[in-house]
């Protein structure tokens, strides 16, 4: 067991509602959007038809999952009319909140990964087998040309995203065996090994929100304490450095690195205030307090 | 000079560093990716019972072409359709429906090809009629009761394409010699796949099944002609029939050939038992019972 547990210094600073207020949100928007996938077959409640490949909203709304679209588009299909506006809808709204909201907002598979990694946590697992974060760039390649090269969407195969999401709906079947795997893999082999290192889901929707406005910046950063918290509770620790501790190197205060997921994790732990959502235009490169 | 070198040698490791983790990453995922081009090789040879919904591309096409969103099963109104689970042998996500669960109803509004977003389905079906999902094939002449000289019949009266799809064709019954059996027989052009045959077969397991037309469909050498085709278009015999060499039949002494057709003479033997028109028949030819399209 760690003595210390991460967050507690924000509980005490700013009360447990707020340490967590990210956190609940997210798991709102993650749970919410299942229910209203669910509504449908569980109670009879037709809101929504579908699942995240391919989507539409009170027959009115289509989204259509781009990564998806773009290994059949590498076996020369191309969706039709419905499914290119849910294409292009899916497309502009991730450009623009930020690509990899998805995996921490929408992506069932998160819940899974994330309760790895609490656990990992709890348990004081610290060995971690060695695997590159970009190895996720060269699955989303090879899934790609895999697709060209076989005429098969092929991640789609053996996507746990896409299992655990359809499963759920239209009946798990024995893709609770990928579910229990990745959540064994994250908790005893890699930390934060799926979606940080390998999904090319994630992968994609980073490339997608490589340029997005929206964004966690670390205003406050004169601030910090260096209590290693946010870093700690970070999917993605790589992310947070250049813009916490680039005030010497002229590096300004906001997490431009395409794989911050937007999940404001760091928002809630940091008992000093120092992160906010914010856009990536207002970038100075020094935040240090002139007053 | 020093630094220099130190430099170079400096850079070179980082470059073989490079190029070795590279070959690593290239090495792992093209594993990876070796495994899963074998799997969707697999995934390809779809079970010969599972069935894709009507207007279904070929399936080397359809599987690229699908997203595996689920709006056909779900836009269904008799919950045909399903979606394939990890451990189906179908590819995963994919929709299919098995005929002898739950057959296709042929909807005239196809409203499994509306939903779909993608061209899987080809929505240049309209009329559900056209759709070729499979072709029934009866396929067990042992038990099929109707080959047992019964009437069951059962096949024949629930196509929705009755008569054209399905027709009885009446041939004598050489186990009793004084009976007729009325054979269930597939015309393959009429015949939609929806599986109604095969889901009401009465045996314990179906005699009659829709297959792929793959495995239910022969095909000619493209350079046959049917000489009786050939001589409807053309309005006339193709050859001079006249100057046809008839060969001798072999035949026990004493012994007649009924029906048979001279084209030397231009002559048919009567038919035993048979008059008329219908003495120019073949014997073993029956008309059909419902009449061929």
């Amino acid at each position: 067991m760690s003595g210390k547990h991460i967050g507690a210094e924000a509980v005490a600073a700013k009360g447990w509602l707020r340490a967590y207020k990210w956190l609940m949100l997210r798991r709102l928007s993650q749970f919410g959007i299942l229910a209203l996938f669910l509504l449908g077959p569980l109670a009879g409640i037709w809101i929504v038809k579908g699942n995240l490949n391919y989507s539409y909203t009170l027959n009115f709304l289509p989204l259509t999952d781009p990564y998806v679209a773009l290994q059949a588009a590498m076996t020369r299909h191309v969706p039709e009319k419905l499914g290119l506006i849910g294409l292009a809808i899916v497309l502009v709204f991730y450009f623009l909140v930020g690509g990899r909201v998805y995996c921490s907002w929408v992506c069932p598979v998160n819940l899974v990964t994330d309760a790895a990694g609490w656990l990992r946590d709890r348990l004081g697992i610290k060995g971690s087998a060695q695997l590159s974060r970009n190895t996720r760039y060269w699955v989303l390649a090879m899934t790609l040309i895999g697709s060209a090269a076989t005429g098969v969407v092929l991640w789609e195969l053996i996507n746990p995203v896409s299992m655990l999401h359809r499963g759920l709906i239209f009946g798990l079947g024995a893709a609770w065996t990928v579910v229990v795997a990745i959540f064994l893999f994250d908790l005893f082999v890699t930390k934060r090994g799926w979606c940080g290192r390998l999904c090319p889901v994630g992968a994609f929707y980073s490339l997608l929100g490589r340029w997005s406005p929206v964004r966690v910046a670390a205003r406050e950063r004169a601030a910090c304490n260096d209590c290693m918290d946010c870093f700690e509770v970070c999917p993605e620790p790589q992310v947070i450095r250049p813009a916490l501790k680039g005030e010497g190197k002229g590096v300004g205060p906001v997490i431009l690195a395409a794989n911050c997921t937007n999940c404001g994790r760091c928002i809630d732990v940091c008992s000093k205030e120092v992160f906010t959502f914010s856009l990536r235009f207002n970038n100075p490169a020094s935040t240090a307090r002139t007053d | 000079m020093a630094t220099t070198n130190s430099k170079s040698s400096k850079s070179g490791t980082a470059r073989r560093q490079f190029i070795f983790d590279a070959a690593k990453m290239a090495c792992g995922v093209g594993m990876l990716g070796l495994g899963l081009g074998l799997y969707a090789k697999q995934a390809k040879a779809l079970p010969a019972l599972a069935l894709r919904p009507p207007g279904a591309l070929p399936e080397s096409d359809f599987l690229g072409a699908c997203i595996r969103c689920g709006l056909c099963v779900r836009d269904c109104p008799y919950n045909t359709l399903e979606l394939a689970k990890p451990e189906t042998p179908v590819a995963t996500g994919t929709p299919y429906f098995t005929a002898r669960n739950i057959p296709c109803e042929m909807c005239e509004d196809i409203p499994c090809v509306r939903a779909c977003p993608t061209t899987a389905l080809d929505h240049q079906l309209t009329d559900i009629n056209k759709a070729k999902m499979g072709i029934a094939v009866l396929i067990d002449h042992e038990t099929c009761l109707n080959f047992l000289g019964l009437r069951c019949d059962v096949c024949y009266r629930v196509c929705p394409v009755i008569d054209k799809a399905i027709t009885l064709e009446k041939v004598p019954n050489p186990r009793t010699g004084r009976h007729a059996m009325f054979l269930p027989t597939v015309h393959s052009e009429h015949c939609t796949g929806c599986g109604k045959c095969e889901k009401s077969c009465v045996l314990e397991e179906a005699a009659i099944r829709v297959l792929p037309p793959k495995l239910a469909k022969g095909e000619l050498g493209h350079h046959y002609r049917l000489g009786w085709e050939e001589q409807k278009k053309a309005g006339h015999s193709l050859i001079d029939e006249s100057k046809m060499i008839d060969l001798p039949d072999r035949l026990p002494e004493g012994a007649t050939l009924p029906g048979h057709y001279d084209p030397a003479s231009g002559q048919t033997a009567p038919a035993r038992g048979l008059s008329g028109a219908e003495g120019g028949i073949l014997p073993g030819a029956p008309s059909g019972l419902g009449g061929k399209p």
